[in-house]
């Protein structure tokens, strides 16, 4: 394959500030790399862990979390809940083989606009460097294109 | 085979303990109810048959197969198929077939690793370093043992299965309350629950049937329960001691937790939750009293084995299935 590798990522947006910040970058003219898949949540508080596993068990080569900066949130703290599962998940993803930078947390607000722009870029570039993750169970995952097929391995029991 | 007109029952353990099976036994006189309804063709832990009787068979001619017992090797696939083939409704029995349970923790390791440790390390007296070999030519004949699967896998990412039924083992009383369902049911009186349904437990959590006080939590540190002295009534997480009842589908009436010992959450991801461990790690971290990222981190150290800790028992069942060392065999 000569094809150079286009990371796909999965973003979550704050409907308060990080999406904004996003919609402010739009209507800026400012431009950051389309590999990120925005996905609005009302409050990053809401992410739920699943959220990221599902993203990479479907074949996401990295998340970027986005939320109000601490002290911001609309709901008055529950970003702080996100920050907490996200430094638990980080650890989970670890243990599990995954990269940490996979997963980025960044706090931008509504006015934040080129702030949220710069993070994508970088966050694309970096694992643009690092390649993609190829879950097993994501769309070219071997796992997914023969769920009928046992693979065996020449290991006995 | 008899031919008493009585619907056949069996029961199989693929990767799994036992413990299913003494489950079963437990509902006592019931399981004469079993003999009374059921021919039981196919138990391995109870009778002597043979898989070539089971290839006999003439396909969905066995009503009822209680599977426990995840997917480890080619032997328990195989099974999983002929079974599948065999009956007309087929049960994932338990934790195993239904998640992966503890035999699924070996996701964490590449099968190379497993047999490694199992034949290579200080506590196994092997100075040849002998294998076992998949196939061996003995002079009475060609061998052939089970090989590994790079992962194990849950009855249902492996054939397709009509109902699930959790728990590590599954509660007597619940495994009593199904057979007298497929009784009622034989009978005329009683319908089949929708495919696909989970059977023999609750639709909610385990925190739900606990008997214990709840507050509000918020938690400074995690201790591990040898180096506690619990509270007999106060909620045993806010105590700082992890517990997955959040997480955990009832159906237990809460035994652990009322007895003194946190959940372990062998009932599985509550209705509705896709992730058991994305649930537990949601709850758990949001109860961190702490907004700084440092003092979170040292909190977080008060759990040194996350990924053993949210899915002990559902490391097959989870989104992930296994670590990336697992699935690559490295």
């Amino acid at each position: 394959m000569t094809e150079t590798f286009e990371p796909v990522i999965i973003g979550f947006t704050c409907n308060w500030c990080s999406y904004r910040a996003a919609d402010m970058a739009g209507t800026a003219r400012m431009k950051y790399p389309p590999n990120i898949r925005l996905i609005r949540l009302m409050c990053s508080g809401r992410l739920d862990p699943t959220f990221v596993l599902k993203a990479f068990a479907s074949g996401a080569d990295a998340v970027l979390i986005t939320g109000c900066h601490p002290g911001d949130c609309h709901y008055v703290e529950q970003n702080y809940k996100a920050l907490r599962r996200f430094q638990l998940l980080k650890r989970v993803l670890t243990q599990m083989g995954i990269e940490p930078q996979r997963l980025k947390l960044v706090w931008a607000s509504a006015a934040e606009g080129a702030k949220l722009a710069e993070a994508i870029t970088e966050h694309t570039e970096e694992i643009r460097a690092l390649g993609p993750l190829n879950w097993p169970t994501g769309p070219n995952g071997f796992e997914q294109n023969k769920p009928e097929e046992m693979v065996v391995q020449e290991v006995t029991a | 085979m008899s031919t008493n007109g009585k619907p056949k029952f069996a029961m199989y353990w693929a990767a799994s303990c036992g413990g299913c099976e003494i489950a079963v036994l437990n509902i006592h006189e019931k399981i004469l109810d079993v003999d009374a309804n059921f021919d039981v063709v196919f138990w391995p832990v109870a009778m002597d048959t043979k898989y070539k009787d089971v290839e006999a068979m003439p396909d969905a001619s066995i009503l009822l197969t209680l599977f426990n017992g995840a997917i480890r090797n080619d032997e328990n696939a195989h099974m999983a198929h002929l079974l599948r083939q065999k009956s007309k409704i087929l049960v994932a029995f338990g934790s195993c077939a239904n998640e992966g349970c503890m035999p699924a923790l070996a996701n964490l390791s590449s099968a190379k690793d497993i047999i490694t440790t199992a034949y290579h390390t200080l506590s196994t007296d092997n100075p040849q370093g002998i294998e076992p070999q998949p196939d061996w030519n003995a002079p009475e004949g060609e061998i052939h043992i089970p090989r590994l699967l790079p992962v194990v896998k849950t009855l249902d990412q492996v054939v397709p299965v009509d109902y699930y039924m959790p728990g590590c083992p599954p509660e007597s009383p619940q495994i009593a309350a199904v057979i007298d369902l497929v009784v009622q049911v034989l009978q005329g009186k009683a319908e089949l629950p929708p495919a696909g349904s989970v059977i023999g437990a609750g639709n909610s959590t385990v925190c739900d049937e606990c008997l214990r006080t709840r507050n509000v939590k918020l938690i400074k540190k995690f201790e591990r329960i040898q180096n506690t002295k619990l509270d007999p009534i106060l909620c045993i997480l806010e105590q700082g001691v992890l517990c997955s009842g959040p997480a955990t589908r009832s159906g237990c009436n809460a035994l652990c937790p009322v007895a003194g010992s946190p959940c372990i959450g062998c009932y599985g991801p509550a209705e509705g939750v896709l992730d058991y461990g994305a649930r537990l790690m949601t709850a758990v971290a949001s109860v961190i009293d702490s907004n700084d990222p440092d003092e979170i981190d040292s909190i977080l150290d008060g759990i040194p084995d996350p990924v053993g800790m949210f899915y002990r028992f559902n490391m097959a069942g989870s989104l992930l299935r296994a670590s990336k060392g697992a699935w690559d065999g490295k």
